[in-house]
């Protein structure tokens, strides 16, 4: 589609191949799909136009466990950032120390990496990614019977042996 | 007990079977008669190669056709995709009208060239009306995969939607694509899809949609499956948005059965489900109008970086073949090549679903799980 056309000689005009350094290459969406599915660890970074994000992101959110796990951020002109997690709202377990809070906490990662404070963003992902690894303690949802604030005390406590 | 295989091969050529066009049957009550068989109770059926792994592929279904002595003669016609004029593609479709039926491989289409160019495959689906295209998407026995017991019927739209391909630039650098969305075609493809379900048996019809976003584009859509839907009282209906649909696919992709939507959404859920099954390789499709049909593998994908080189997993074409024998009511000839089909694959496996053998080893395997079926090929 001229659409798709007009995008991709701007991204591949502003952002050339140079070497060996960002290999650039296009795959046609569907296929993507397709691919994703049966073999994910071949992508990296992916950039695509709103419709085909939207799928492909719930899609790949998916793929790792869903959009309990999953962070994000809006990214605007200028560094103005929002970060979210993308799960619904749950009201059925609100207020009741029940909820997973890897999604927001992830995305609050991403946050402390957009405003350059990569040392704690690192230190509080290695420690997340430590208690879920080891499953000793994790929400309803990751297949334990751990509530928020153990979940949540268990990772800080790893932060605090990190240092 | 019934085996695994036995299991899928009839389930596979009972929900293949696809219901009669005319009267929606697919049983004894059916009045509408397949396409003239010409000279002498055989068949013609036009070809069209295609490009990539489409040629080789085309060259193995005449091979093994040829083998079981199945009355149907090819009319090959090519197609050049690579040239901007639409003789070929022209030619192609007035020997459809007349055969009435086709099979084929996918037409590359070339996004270099200029927004004029209109894709070949699209040219086929709209001109004659192929308003269906039929995926089905099922766990095979010997195809190892993530999810087991996977069985969607994927139905989308084939003539509209996205791939209208009506786009301007009223402003330099500010394209405008228009996605067309008609209350007739959405009607027809919804009941196409409850007709299907109704006749194969399926237990539930989902409409995936983006109606959020698009209230009235996909709010149109929705609002006429819904509509099908009270007609169809005995089948239950649901609806998704199709990012959570791609999610629920790969989280757990047996909660859906019969799965209905719009042209783009169509492309992308058919390739996921292909993924889900064991990849591009493995699934036939089939694209359904009022006066025509064409056959073909159910990703599209022409495989461009594996033409010719013997590698390609013949069993989409072949599959789609039998699709094809079926839609001419040869379904004992169908049968066999299935049967033979699918013992290979608990054998033999090509390069994408990881295994060594080519695509000729594959041809040749299933041949000779046809011979091995013994005189039954002749007595047909």
């Amino acid at each position: 589609m001229a659409a798709g056309s007009a995008w991709r000689s701007l991204v591949s005009r502003r952002f050339p191949v140079s070497g060996s350094n960002r290999p650039f290459s296009e795959l046609r969406w569907f296929r993507d799909s397709g691919c994703m599915v049966q073999d994910p660890t071949q992508f990296d970074v992916l950039v695509m136009p709103n419709l085909y994000g939207d799928i492909l992101s719930d899609l790949c959110a998916g793929l790792i466990g869903g959009l309990g796990v999953t962070p994000s951020g809006n990214i605007g002109a200028n560094g103005v950032a929002i970060f979210e997690s993308v799960h619904g709202t749950a009201p059925d377990i609100a207020g009741m120390d029940m909820a997973n809070p890897t999604a927001l906490l992830l995305s609050a990662v991403m946050m402390l990496h957009h405003m350059g404070l990569h040392d704690h963003g690192k230190k509080i992902q290695t420690a997340c990614f430590d208690t879920i690894r080891d499953k000793k303690v994790l929400t309803k949802d990751l297949g334990g019977n751990s509530k928020c604030s153990e979940f949540t005390a268990d990772i800080c406590r790893r932060i605090q042996d990190l240092d | 007990p019934r085996s695994p295989l036995s299991t899928v091969i009839l389930s596979l050529g009972k929900t293949l079977h696809p219901p009669c066009l005319q009267c929606g049957s697919t049983g004894v009550l059916c009045v509408f008669q397949p396409p003239p068989a010409k000279y002498g109770g055989r068949h013609t059926v036009t070809l069209i190669p295609g490009d990539g792994i489409g040629p080789e592929l085309c060259g193995h279904v005449q091979e093994l056709f040829r083998f079981c002595c199945v009355p149907v003669d090819f009319e090959v016609v090519n197609v050049d995709s690579a040239v901007m004029g639409e003789d070929d593609i022209t030619n192609a479709i007035m020997a459809i009208r007349r055969n009435g039926v086709a099979l084929k491989g996918n037409m590359e289409t070339n996004h270099n060239l200029p927004a004029s160019y209109k894709s070949r495959n699209n040219l086929l689906w709209t001109t004659l009306d192929l308003y269906a295209n039929v995926i089905h998407c099922q766990s095979l026995p010997g195809v190892r995969t993530r999810h087991s017991n996977v069985d969607i019927m994927i139905i989308r739209e084939n003539t509209e939607g996205e791939y209208s391909s009506l786009e301007h630039e009223n402003v330099p650098g500010v394209v405008e694509c228009l996605k067309i969305i008609t209350r007739n075609k959405s009607l027809r493809i919804a009941d196409y899809a409850f007709k299907t379900a109704r006749e194969k048996g399926r237990s539930r019809v989902t409409a995936v949609h983006k109606a959020n976003i698009m209230k009235l584009g996909d709010g149109l859509f929705l609002e006429c499956c819904k509509e099908v839907a009270s007609g169809y009282p005995e089948i239950p209906f649901d609806s998704m948005i199709v990012d959570n649909t791609t999610m629920q696919l790969v989280s757990r992709p047996q909660q859906f059965d019969v799965m209905v939507m719009p042209n783009l959404y169509g492309n992308v859920v058919s390739n996921v489900c292909a993924g889900l099954v064991g990849g591009p390789g493995l699934v036939p499709g089939a694209n359904y109008g009022t006066d025509y049909a064409v056959f073909e593998t159910g990703t599209r994908n022409t495989g461009k970086s594996i033409a010719k080189c013997n590698k390609a997993n013949p069993t989409a074409m072949l599959l789609a073949s039998c699709l094809l024998l079926d839609h001419l009511k040869l379904h004992a000839y169908a049968e066999v090549i299935r049967r033979a089909i699918l013992s290979t694959l608990s054998e033999l496996h090509t390069a994408d679903l990881g295994g060594h053998s080519s695509t000729s080893d594959v041809v040749q395997s299933i041949m000779d799980a046809v011979q091995r079926e013994g005189p039954q090929t002749l007595n047909m």
